[in-house]
């Protein structure tokens, strides 16, 4: 089963300690060397990002950052997990990780699992 | 239409801003637009004049009047309409000037009506136009030029940076290709049959070509040379999905996927070479891997004969499962190259089976191999022959015939890191041998 962790939080929380982002990296590797993890990635702040927004028949292109939002996406991971419980599992060691290295952050890991290809519901 | 709000107090200036979002626009249009202005027109050279024609209009028009909704049936419509101006003022080609008529008179121009058009042809449309663009009846430099040039969207400064050669050549070799693709009559079709595997072959040749210039490029240099396995790997993808019978399309792309996936660990600090066996393989990109697994998946429910990039991606794949390379499957390796060796018989594919044998059956078993090589002219310049020979006499302990090797090897290199590598590996043997046994 293939599943998606978004990692959310308030942005301009200040750069993470060195000891955490080892911490991840170490994390990362042990994962991607067992098959589980199929690739990941921090997002550069909304700043240097832009939003295309449809609403009301109009598209409207705005560059970041983006002042409104209350959090935004920091990173993500893609995964190949044999259930729900074990992706779960997987962000609980990761938010650890956060609470270890850097106790005042405040996020969090959102898990969705993905559809299959050929899976995703038509309406007709 | 799409509306850029804007920040008032951004200094950046939205005359720029345009221009670049019409170049990425043009990127991402412009092989789709010159391969169906090419089946209207029948002419590679005219189908890229007239897409640039459009190119220029945008640039004119779309400052004012904002990007349009679909930007590919805009500058579509923009080509048709100079092409229609183009065969109107030339009059020797008044027959060709009727028969474009006749085409778009069966279209309606209006916008909609055009995408339906765009969009039944375009899949077979860039098939063509890559097949065109790999045509042997242009040399192999104008082939790769062309492709990267008409599928790639890219410039001639771009591919000239990638080639390390000068602009001037690049553009001298699209130029030529065009007008000999022109005068020769070039078809602009997908082939058929016996005449579509080999066809096929030379278009998997240059794909992997432009790939290995940027699998070879080392970082810090011009970024447009690694650039090139993304631009391969890009059309590859492209190509599977046009042509999604051909188990060797996905055998390359799994190939690509899996090479790509070690560039982060092929090199070292200071920008050495790192083996394969001494990678840090928590380095290895393993979306890439997964995506690499698939490809040859794919390639493996076709059921058809393996062939040469399906067997290079099998070994790649070998190796790419092993989690350390103590669990590497020798064994598995060997039969691979045995397979190999029957379909595409040569020294080399010979020599790398050796090394799979040393690292299956131990290096006694490899050296008869090996030996046996020495005598093949073929090999005379091959600097890897002696490398792997010095190895395999230094894993047997016979450390005077192991340094002799490995300075041949070293004389018989240009590169510079190679060259410091086997004279390092030479080193090694005086000092190995100096202990006691």
């Amino acid at each position: 089963m293939k599943f998606m962790m978004i990692v959310k939080h308030p942005e301009n929380q200040g750069p993470p300690p060195k000891s955490l982002m080892e911490a991840i990296g170490k994390l990362a590797a042990e994962e991607a060397t067992a098959g589980k993890m199929l690739g990941n990635g921090g997002l550069t702040p909304t700043a240097k990002g832009a939003s295309v927004r449809l609403s009301g028949g109009k598209i409207t292109v705005t560059d970041g950052p983006f002042s409104e939002a209350k959090e935004v996406i920091g990173g993500y991971a893609q995964f190949e997990l044999a259930s729900k419980e074990e992706a779960v599992e997987s962000a609980v060691r990761f938010m650890e990780l956060h609470r270890q290295h850097w106790p005042e952050f405040q996020g969090e890991t959102e898990v969705r699992q993905m559809y299959e290809p050929g899976e995703f519901p038509l309406t007709k | 239409m799409v509306v850029m709000a804007t920040d008032p107090h951004r200094t950046e200036n939205p005359q720029t801003d345009i221009h670049r979002t019409i170049d990425a626009v043009w990127r991402i249009e412009s092989p789709r637009l010159i391969a169906g202005l090419t089946r209207i027109v029948r002419d590679v050279g005219i189908a890229e004049d007239l897409a640039q024609d459009a190119l220029v209009a945008a640039l004119e028009q779309w400052p004012q009047s904002g990007v349009p909704d679909n930007p590919g049936a805009w500058l579509m419509a923009a080509a048709k309409h100079r092409a229609m101006d183009h065969f109107r003022r030339n009059t020797r080609l008044e027959r060709k000037h009727e028969e474009l008529g006749r085409e778009m008179g069966e279209k309606e121009m209006a916008v909609p009506d055009l995408n339906a058009a765009l969009d039944d042809n375009v899949g077979d449309d860039l098939l063509r136009l890559l097949f065109i663009s790999c045509h042997p009846v242009l040399s192999t430099e104008a082939q790769v030029a062309l492709t990267l040039r008409l599928l790639g969207g890219l410039t001639t400064d771009e591919i000239a940076r990638a080639f390390l050669v000068p602009e001037a050549t690049v553009a001298q070799r699209i130029v030529r290709s065009k007008r000999t693709l022109s005068e020769k009559k070039v078809p602009f079709e997908v082939p058929r049959g016996d005449e579509l595997a080999a066809r096929l072959s030379s278009v998997l040749a240059v794909l992997y070509l432009i790939f290995n210039e940027g699998y070879s490029a080392t970082a810090g240099v011009d970024w447009m040379r690694p650039a090139m396995c993304e631009e391969a790997l890009r059309l590859g993808r492209v190509l599977a999905e046009l042509a999604p019978q051909s188990a060797e399309v996905h055998g390359l792309v799994a190939l690509m996927e899996i090479q790509a996936s070690r560039s982060r660990a092929r090199v070292g600090p200071s920008g050495e070479p790192v083996l394969l066996l001494d990678q840090n393989r928590a380095q290895w990109d393993h979306l890439l891997i997964h995506r690499g697994l698939a490809a040859l998946d794919r390639a493996a429910r076709l059921g058809a004969e393996r062939g040469w990039y399906v067997l290079q991606a099998e070994i790649a794949a070998s190796h790419a499962r092993a989690r350390t390379p103590e669990d590497t499957d020798w064994a598995r390796i060997v039969t691979l190259y045995d397979e190999l060796a029957r379909v595409a018989p040569s020294p080399i594919v010979e020599l790398n089976r050796a090394v799979a044998v040393s690292m299956a059956s131990g290096p006694a078993a490899a050296l008869e191999l090996v030996d046996a090589l020495t005598a093949d002219r073929s090999l005379e310049n091959y600097h890897l022959l002696p490398s792997v020979r010095g190895d395999l006499l230094r894993k047997l302990s016979r450390f005077d015939e192991a340094r002799v090797e490995f300075e041949r090897a070293a004389s018989m290199t240009r590169n510079e890191r190679e060259r410091e590598l086997l004279l390092d590996r030479a080193r090694s043997c005086v000092t190995a041998s100096d202990q006691p046994q």
